[in-house]
């Protein structure tokens, strides 16, 4: 005979009890569609940004409209465009004023991975200096391209483990 | 003025300093002794030239060939609708000649710019530093010897104070 | 140290407004010292995009560096494209057919309408003019849907080529055309009725950032700030390239050089490129194979079997990414010749003079190989005159090219344009010069 299961108010599951998956599914829904992003635009994609942030291909309608041009205040880095060498180091500047949670999208093949400029000056990959959450291909990618990333991390979001329960300091 | 003219005008007063060159475009194209540089350059920007504007100043690197490296300056006139091109050229082992900047002053970023990528250094410039690459940053990036895909040393991320 | 933290004074304050900063312009680096609100000194520092395009063309041939020209001044993609074609067909010394001339007046003309656009767009958001950067970009989308339809891309096209265009215009490029001219012009309309006299607009422009005519000519500026000082230079009425001597148009100046004056004339030049566009329309010659396209042709495979026994007579349906520059229509967009274009697709695999050709073009060491020599050839771009300078040495790699960026000059007048005036006028003042990141920094 086997030990009675306990009831579902304290059943473990993978993610916790019912109350702790409940409270996850708040946060996460409550986070996803009230990004406050920060655009970092170097260069060209930043055409194809300003295109996906106006009137006909909005992005407001997915909670990501508020631009804040304080990192402090956002929670979303959007790095639009190519990142050289010497602006590197701003990037990670950048990058380490956020407050957590953070996400991170890089915009196109530049961000990415260096795109089409393999050389002394072009840092090859913003993933070599901070983390990233979703890449965007294309060079520069089409607005429809840029939503599609957003509900991605939108779903990412929502289904990550949300880092709201006590830790005890040992 | 013509610039056939000009051309006399430029042999006349500067006897054994200037030479053209023939194009086969078209465009009028004139190689000049490094030292006189500045004193050709004022006669050509005032009157009658009237050369006032400065479009353009590069330099190419022929060290594999020529053992020199050759400045191109490109003026132009906005009364008269001419334009010219002038070559000197700098030896290796004297990486200078003398700045523009009190001319004109675009001369002034133009010259850093390729203080950064050559290496050549200007006499009388006011604020020689580099303008494309950052601080730290070893070696000329347009020189033919300087590879393409060079990764540089590593820099500390804030000044130490 | 800065030269800046050198020369400054003890009392007054160093503010840096960083490369990262909300200007929706490209990163730069403006480091003020100020006396309560005035500017005293500045120091602008450039070079955070800094690509590498110079060096990495050096390394690229000839027909394979085009995609790295469209990036340059990624606002207006097709003018850098025509200037970098234009300087190689002038060392080659090779003359494109009439409709492509037209077309690629056409192409350049929209580009130019849609940097003024963006330019203008970016400068009121900047002041606060919301309303007028949304429609400004209602605009720009039109055009962009136009421009589209025809090259494939909506920014960086790569489409115009050496010795013509990709592609002829599409068969319906009528009605988008129209759309977007119709829809820039109520939108100019009404973003005149909004700001012109708009008290707001006049105190923060007027008078703020003079450039009066010695100091715009002794700085090598060109484009609308020099006519915005009064200095009537323009590339397509002084030096006429492709069909501007057979187009009429005006060209707009300004009287005193300051912020409203270089607003104002990008908004007349938008006005005067519609002109151009209209008159380009109807002069252009007639497509030789108009009917031949209406005709079904028999499929590639089928073609390639028949090419076997006999020379391929009948027309070859291509795939929907070739639409445009099929054989029937290659006479109109393409100088004829094997040594300076790709080969049509129906002789590269249905005959071996075609695969000849092709592989011939592509093979490194061949190609497009212009004699020994340098040049230099200069077009009117959106911000002024966008001029290359290559020197060849005869193989199929360039030796060295050089871009003459015209916002390179007029930023570099940038510290003198802003002193003695408020912190606030730094974000008209370098709204109006247009700064392209791209082309700035190569």
């Amino acid at each position: 005979m086997g030990k009675i299961k306990p009831r579902a108010y304290y059943q473990e599951t993978q993610n916790g009890g019912f109350i702790a998956t409940k409270i996850n599914y708040m946060l996460g829904w409550g986070r996803k569609y009230s990004l406050f992003h920060y655009p970092f635009i170097t260069a060209c994609c930043g055409m194809e940004y300003m295109s996906a942030a106006c009137a006909h291909w909005d992005f407001d309608r997915f909670g990501v409209g508020m631009t804040t041009f304080s990192p402090r205040q956002a929670d979303m880095l959007f790095v639009v465009g190519t990142i050289s060498q010497k602006e590197a180091p701003v990037l990670k500047t950048v990058y380490d004023q956020m407050c957590e949670p953070k996400w991170v999208i890089a915009c196109g093949a530049c961000a990415v991975s260096g795109g089409i400029y393999d050389n002394y000056a072009v840092v090859q990959g913003i993933d070599k200096i901070i983390p990233v959450d979703v890449y965007i291909p294309g060079c520069p990618p089409r607005p429809e391209t840029i939503l599609n990333a957003i509900e991605k991390l939108q779903d990412k979001i929502q289904h990550q483990k949300q880092d709201w329960q006590w830790k005890i300091k040992k | 003025m013509e610039n056939k003219k000009v051309i006399e005008a430029l042999k006349k007063t500067f006897p054994g300093k200037v030479s053209e060159i023939p194009d086969r475009l078209g465009d009028t194209v004139v190689r000049i002794e490094k030292d006189a540089v500045l004193n050709i350059m004022e006669f050509l920007k005032n009157r009658p030239c009237e050369f006032t504007m400065l479009l353009d100043l590069t330099c190419v690197d022929y060290i594999s060939s020529k053992d020199c490296f050759e400045m191109v300056y490109h003026l132009f006139s906005i009364s008269t609708n001419n334009r010219i091109r002038i070559k000197s050229e700098v030896r290796k082992n004297e990486l200078d000649i003398d700045s523009l900047s009190g001319l004109w002053k675009n001369a002034n970023w133009l010259e850093r710019e390729i203080f950064d990528m050559f290496g050549i250094n200007f006499k009388g410039h006011p604020d020689m530093q580099r303008l494309f690459m950052y601080e730290g940053f070893e070696g000329y990036p347009l020189r033919k010897d300087y590879p393409l895909r060079k990764r540089q040393p590593k820099i500390p991320l804030r000044k130490k104070t | 140290m800065n030269r800046i933290q050198k020369e400054a004074n003890q009392e007054s304050l160093l503010i840096n407004m960083g490369p990262s900063h909300p200007a929706m312009h490209g990163t730069i680096r403006i480091m003020l010292e100020l006396d309560g609100e005035v500017i005293r000194n500045s120091e602008v520092e450039v070079g955070y995009l800094h690509r590498g395009f110079e060096k990495t063309c050096e390394h690229k041939t000839y027909f394979n560096l085009l995609p790295y020209t469209d990036r340059l001044n990624y606002v207006s993609p097709l003018i850098n494209n025509l200037a970098y074609v234009m300087t190689v067909e002038k060392m080659l010394e090779i003359e494109t057919p009439d409709r492509a001339q037209y077309i690629r007046v056409i192409m350049s003309e929209f580009s130019r309408i849609s940097d003024h656009l963006t330019a203008l767009a970016a400068m009121t958001m900047e002041c606060g003019a919301f309303t007028v950067f949304l429609y400004y970009i209602q605009a720009r989308e039109e055009i962009w849907n136009f421009i589209e339809q025809t090259t494939g891309a909506r920014m960086t096209t790569s489409y115009i080529r050496i010795g013509g265009v990709r592609a002829d215009l599409h068969p319906d490029y009528k009605g988008l055309m129209d759309k977007a001219i119709k829809v820039t012009k109520r939108v100019l309309k009404d973003v005149t009725g909004l700001l012109n006299k708009n008290k707001i607009w006049i105190d923060r422009t007027r008078d703020v950032a003079v450039a009066n005519p010695e100091m715009a000519v002794n700085y090598g500026f060109t484009g609308p700030c020099l006519r915005a000082s009064g200095v009537s230079y323009d590339i397509r009425k002084a030096h006429p390239y492709l069909v501007y001597d057979q187009l009429e148009f005006e060209v707009p100046l300004g009287d005193k050089g300051d912020n409203f004056d270089r607003y104002m004339v990008r908004m007349k030049e938008m006005e005067q490129s519609m002109r151009i566009i209209e008159q380009a329309v109807e002069k252009m010659p007639e497509s030789s194979s108009k009917d031949a396209l209406m005709t079904k042709g028999i499929e590639p495979d089928e073609a390639i079997k028949a090419s076997r026994s006999k020379k391929a007579e009948e027309r070859v349906n291509l795939s929907p990414n070739l639409q445009g520059s099929e054989k029937d229509v290659r006479p109109d967009i393409l100088v004829k010749g094997k040594k300076y274009t790709v080969p049509p697709k129906e002789d590269t695999y249905t005959n071996i003079e075609g695969l000849i050709n092709h592989f011939k073009f592509f093979m490194s060491g061949h190609g497009i190989r212009p004699p020994k020599g340098d040049v230099y050839f200069s077009v009117e771009g959106g911000n002024g005159e966008l001029g290359f300078y290559i020197v060849s040495d005869g193989t199929d790699k360039p030796y060295r090219l050089h871009l003459r960026a015209p916002c390179f000059h007029i930023v570099s007048a940038l510290e003198e344009m802003i002193k003695g005036h408020y912190i606030a006028d730094v974000i008209p003042t370098f709204g109006s010069t247009n700064m392209i990141g791209g082309e700035l920094d190569r």
